[in-house]
């Protein structure tokens, strides 16, 4: 592919990054869908919106996020100096309130009177019922049966907050069937319903508008990296499951060459296996869910079911802009597997005092990785796109399965 | 006879019969290869007119519960896009002039490859292609591919569609119409007649095309009242419901599956050859379409 004259461009005016995007949906969601687009557009040209936006990622999901220096594990590492971006500490314990808040105002504003959304690590379900409490918008959350058993606490929360959750036994019960309910439940409800997205994924406008939303990450990030060492970072990590905390982080340093971006996949039991969700390292290119993207199918373009430890990465799919940027070379994508994420997770649990998510602890185990061959005094920042909370069944669970064995 | 051929010629003649048409729907393979190509080489012997596949898809977003049971159950016994061209032609070797119309998702096209797609679907007898994932904006690379092989492709219209939007939807639309006659997803919510029959007139002002109503059509009954009103009914989740009750513990079919799945397509397409009285101020519509 030729280089751009930046990366920053996309989507064209048809929602497509190159080969990539587009609006795969059916007739009767097309319309809908259009009238998003336009309703998106004027919401971002308009101050008014911006100012209600900004005024709740402040005082209510507590922006900006600290960008911290790790120290314990910058000393372990022996070698660059890692920082974390402390989406964490947001509200409701992730980045996927950044996201939220942007959708149920622009639903506010349409006068939209449901939300609906997917969700795999409960995450998106979560910060969706809390803004659509705050709202006062009646909710159902779709979420794959295996997924309510993982994240128990995250069904809880949901339900506390007043959030329909109904669960999706078809396919592999996993956050694609999620998605697939929850545009059936759209299709049916095309009047009131408005469908709030949790990642980068989806038709066109989705993967546009929640890379906007999520894109004050990155554009923190810079400014406190700035006012910190007075120079731009020389690697940003991130996990990607959709890969919206990844894009949010990524998409402000795109035209900076002298940035390296590493978005880590899911590699499940292992890339040699058919058990991993690295859509970016396996896939082949195709269409789900509204846009064409790399996504892990069989020759006869059959979806198959992603597998990883983290309910969030677990997906077939990935956002199209991250398809467009690898093929462009523009980002390195790598996965890592559920065992080297576990011990991630315990690595940044006892040295940082800060238990992470299951999807950020693949970004930590690649900033591992990667350590080894930078330079002291090189600056590395990885998303800290969550908070272990949900995990934390899963993990005694798992570890001490590992322990047995 | 040509792909164009087949469908033009069957819905001249249901025009000059002075009736609207059965559009049958099941899943190819389901619930396994034989027994669907019985189905299929039955259903033009109990009265449908056309016949609608579906390509067996792991994630139909646009189906309700029944075809997506459907298309599961294909799937599970080993259905494959060659399998469902391998039924169409031995379908087609017995019978030369009942349309064939695949319908499905975009992605197992693209994993094909559009192009040996289209000539594939062509040599095995296919007239027309319905992707319901494809909306117009997304479809001119299959337009190109089939209209270079020679297949229509059918494009939906939804009650969502706004007057803005058809001339856009109808710019490459071939074979019919299909007019989604509910908003929402297929064998869930049931048709109004009177919406059918005002969403059918609203398509007619935008078309010289033949409109099949299709999506909340369950009763022989219903496929009437729309069979009067449309140029055809479709109908698919209540036929592959049949197809679902007449399987045994194990999933395998039972020996009177085809002939209940058959029974029941006889009863629709006895109704849609009922002459069933128009509701008001619909004749005229039935005798313009007829003349064309
Ligand atoms: C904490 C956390 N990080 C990452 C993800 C993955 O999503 P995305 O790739 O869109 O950031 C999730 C999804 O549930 C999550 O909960």
């Amino acid at each position: 592919m030729e280089k751009p004259n930046t990366y920053r461009a996309g989507p064209d005016e048809k929602g497509h990054f190159g080969q990539f995007g587009g609006r795969y949906v059916a007739e009767t969601l097309m319309p809908l869908v259009l009238e998003l687009e336009r309703a998106y557009a004027e919401a971002s040209a308009d101050p008014a919106f911006a100012r209600e936006k900004d005024h709740y990622l402040t005082h209510y999901a507590g922006r900006p996020s600290p960008l911290y220096p790790a120290e314990r594990l910058t000393r372990h590492l022996g070698g660059p100096k890692i920082f974390f971006k402390r989406e964490d500490l947001n509200h409701t314990g992730a980045h996927k309130i950044n996201n939220c808040i942007g959708q149920a105002l622009l639903a506010r504003r349409m006068g939209k009177r449901r939300i609906i959304a997917e969700t795999g690590a409960g995450q998106h379900g979560v910060a969706t019922a809390t803004v659509c409490a705050l709202f006062d918008i009646p909710c159902t959350i779709y979420m794959g049966a295996i997924d309510i058993e993982r994240q128990a606490p995250n069904v809880i929360r949901m339900k506390m907050l007043g959030a329909e959750v109904r669960p999706v036994r078809e396919g592999s019960a996993t956050l694609k069937d999620a998605m697939n309910e929850a545009l059936r439940d759209w299709v049916a409800n095309v009047d009131t319903t408005f469908y709030l997205i949790g990642s980068v994924a989806g038709p066109h406008p989705y993967p546009a508008m929640v890379r906007d939303f999520q894109m004050c990450i990155g554009l923190e990030v810079r400014d406190q990296m700035l006012a910190a060492e007075s120079r731009l970072p020389d690697v940003l990590v991130a996990c990607v499951g959709g890969g919206s905390n990844a894009i949010g982080l990524f998409h402000p340093f795109l035209d900076d060459a002298c940035v390296r971006m590493v978005g880590v996949e899911a590699a499940g039991r292992g890339l040699d296996t058919p058990e991993h969700a690295a859509t970016l390292s396996r896939g082949r290119p195709g269409v789900l869910h509204g846009s064409r993207s790399y996504l892990l199918h069989d020759a006869d373009g059959q979806i198959l079911e992603a597998h990883s430890v983290s309910a969030g990465l677990d997906y077939p799919g990935v956002g199209p802009e991250h398809s467009w940027l690898r093929d462009a070379g523009r980002v390195e994508y790598v996965a890592v597997t559920d065992d080297e994420a576990l011990e991630a997770f315990h690595l940044c649990t006892r040295l940082e005092g800060i238990i992470p998510a299951l999807e950020t602890a693949h970004a930590l185990a690649e900033t591992r990785k990667l350590a080894a061959a930078l330079a002291p005094g090189d600056l590395v920042v990885v998303s800290l796109s969550g908070r272990g909370d949900k995990d934390l069944d899963n993990v005694s669970r798992l570890t001490a399965a590992a322990e047995d064995a | 006879m040509s792909a164009a051929g087949r469908l033009k010629e069957r819905f001249a003649r249901l025009a000059a019969e002075g009736r609207g048409g059965l559009v049958a729907f099941v899943t190819a393979g389901d619930p396994d290869r034989a027994t669907s190509l019985a189905i299929v080489r039955g259903l033009a012997a109990s009265g449908a007119d056309v016949i609608e596949l579906g390509m067996p898809f792991s994630d139909p977003m646009a189906d309700g519960p029944a075809i997506q049971a459907s298309s599961s159950r294909a799937l599970a016994a080993g259905a494959t896009m060659a399998a469902t061209f391998a039924i169409v032609r031995e379908f087609r070797a017995g019978d030369s002039s009942t349309p064939v119309v695949l319908m499905g998702y975009a992605n197992p096209l693209y994993a094909f490859g559009l192009d040996a797609f289209v000539a594939e679907a062509r040599d095995a007898g296919v007239d027309g292609l319905i992707v319901v994932d494809l909306p117009p904006e997304e479809a001119d690379a299959l337009v190109h591919a089939a209209r270079t092989a020679g297949v229509e492709v059918i494009f939906l219209i939804a009650p969502t569609t706004g007057e803005d939007r058809m001339a856009r939807v109808l710019e490459n639309a071939g074979g019919f119409v299909y007019c989604v006659s509910i908003t929402g997803i297929t064998g869930t919510k049931k048709a109004r007649t009177d919406e059918v029959a005002q969403a059918v007139a609203r398509v007619r002002r935008h078309t010289g095309l033949p409109v099949a109503v299709g999506f909340g059509i369950t009763t022989p009954a219903q496929a009437a009242a729309v069979a009067g009103v449309a140029d055809a009914a479709v109908v698919g989740s209540a036929i592959v419901e049949r197809i679902a009750a007449h399987l045994d513990a194990q999933g395998r079919a039972r020996d009177d599956l085809v002939p209940a799945v058959l029974g029941f397509v006889g009863e629709l397409a006895a109704a849609v050859r009922a002459p069933a009285p128009p509701p008001a101020g619909t004749a005229a519509v039935r005798k313009r379409s007829a003349l064309r």
